[in-house]
């Protein structure tokens, strides 16, 4: 990962590939919101995906569990296309996490439901033993003594940490988070942060859509930078900060980190 | 005060058939409403399909006219029984249900589907992303919140029913409005009467909606 000559396919995926967007195209209208997008995640590595408003980060990522159909091209999971509808398509988005801007909870269950629910109707296991690992996981993102409060009681963050023990508790095979961090008062940001540094420090292959520049200089492995609908550049994140090669990247950064 | 003494018994037995009218009638169009709403979101355009017309046929002819029609084409033109075999005070009675049923499920319908629409499409999204089923989506996220927030809608249609039971009396149904026209006919009272019915119909209905406007807030999603 260390020589990087050109603006695309810079850095090889390390490892084996776990989700690969093969030509992806996609459209809201006349809008071409992705454009020839190529793009392999593998396992166990944090791709950062940033980008100004409007230039289809959010839809890339959307499209991975096909919460965005796509118009053209092919992505595949594991080895595996993604199906189009129906039983499989499920099955499939329980091995994809996805952590949303907005929290999305089940607002009429309480925390623990909230993290149980996967787990006994798509998952098939035993409450009991739901309950435990959802406990445990409510521990490990810090909320466990919220667990049988209802998602409208708690602050932003905690909210953002029990989306995240929710897809945990799926054990996906990677997760994708879609602004996690963006609907959050500044000093609750962090706090979803860290556990996001930690879930990445654990070995998670993470898709992130963020603004948040200090997460991606520390957690991930690659950055991906896109605009109006294609991926301009892709490289490792010392590499973009500090010698971004795109002129559109490079204005980019400028408004972002020169105030 | 003569004519409550004279009537009271059967006063009280036609309100039962009214009680007994509204909560069978209101408990399967509860259910068929609620099949019709799910067939009016379902990604399925036969079903969709199928939801609207029902919806817009049925919402849209006069109640007297679907009573009328269960009793003369059903029970009469096409024999059907309802497994009332010769009892005719039976099949009246189910034949009068299935008309308010099949009439009142479309408000039950329009009303659940609205809330369904109250419910954030994140809701959804989010059940759909850990892996559950468009079914499971349904119902376990998407209608229990929906019908949270359509509480006060559906006491309308629940209130609304129960006045309604009295078109069964143009079938012959001995509920309420049939025992009032009766006595209207045989009695010169028909200020005291009409005052009697009134207020049993406010007996039945003003508890309901005060109850189920508690039970409305008490359940009320917090978002």
């Amino acid at each position: 990962m260390t020589e990087v000559s050109m603006a695309k396919d810079a850095v090889p995926a390390a490892g084996e590939p776990l989700v690969v967007l093969d030509n992806v195209n996609k459209h809201f209208g006349a809008l071409h919101v992705l454009q020839d997008i190529d793009l392999t995640i593998a396992r166990g590595e944090v791709v950062v995906v940033i980008g100004p408003s409007g230039s289809g980060k959010s839809t890339l990522c959307r499209a991975i569990n096909r919460l965005e159909p796509i118009d053209s091209g092919r992505i595949t999971l594991d080895g595996k296309p993604l199906p189009a509808e129906g039983r499989e398509l499920a099955k499939l988005r329980a091995d994809v996490g996805m952590v949303f801007q907005s929290f999305n909870l089940f607002a009429h269950k309480t925390v623990l439901q909230n993290v149980t629910l996967g787990q006994v109707k798509v998952r098939k296991k035993d409450k009991a033993a739901a309950e435990t690992s959802a406990r445990a996981l409510l521990d490990r993102v810090g909320v466990g003594n919220q667990a049988d409060k209802y998602p409208a009681q708690l602050s932003g963050g905690q909210q953002q940490r029990v989306a995240i023990a929710r897809a945990l508790a799926m054990e996906p095979k990677v997760m994708l988070f879609d602004e996690p961090t963006s609907a959050l008062d500044p000093e609750m940001i962090n706090e979803v942060l860290e556990v996001m540094q930690q879930l990445a420090r654990d070995g998670m292959t993470m898709v992130v859509v963020t603004h948040e520049m200090g997460f991606a200089r520390s957690a991930a492995n690659r950055v991906v930078f896109m605009a109006d609908g294609q991926i301009v550049e892709e490289t490792t994140p010392d590499q973009f900060f500090t010698n971004p090669r795109s002129d559109r990247a490079k204005d980019f950064l400028s408004k972002i980190l020169h105030h | 005060m003569d004519i409550i003494s004279d009537y009271d018994t059967q006063i009280l037995d036609a309100f039962w058939v009214t009680v007994k009218l509204t909560l069978l009638s209101g408990l399967f169009s509860l259910i068929w409403g609620t099949l019709l709403a799910a067939m009016r979101v379902s990604p399925v355009p036969l079903m969709r399909g199928f939801g609207a017309v029902y919806v817009n046929v049925i919402r849209n002819v006069p109640l007297t006219v679907i009573i009328v029609f269960c009793s003369l084409a059903l029970a009469d033109v096409f024999g059907v029984t309802m497994g009332a075999q010769g009892n005719f005070d039976a099949l009246y009675f189910r034949l009068a249900v299935l008309g308010l049923s099949a009439y009142t499920a479309a408000f039950v319908c329009e009303a659940l589907r609205s809330g369904i629409n109250t419910v954030p499409v994140g809701q959804a999204e989010a059940a759909r992303a850990i892996g559950l089923s468009f079914t499971q989506v349904l119902t376990i996220i998407v209608l229990p919140q929906a019908f949270r927030s359509v509480v006060g809608p559906l006491t309308n249609v629940l209130i609304a029913l129960t006045k309604n039971t009295t078109v069964a009396a143009a079938i012959g149904v001995a509920e309420a409005a049939l025992l009032m026209k009766e006595m209207i006919e045989n009695e010169a009272q028909l200020l005291l009467i009409s005052a009697i019915f009134a207020l049993g119909f406010i007996v039945l209905t003003l508890p309901t909606g005060l109850f189920l406007g508690w039970v409305g807030k008490k359940v009320a999603v917090k978002r």
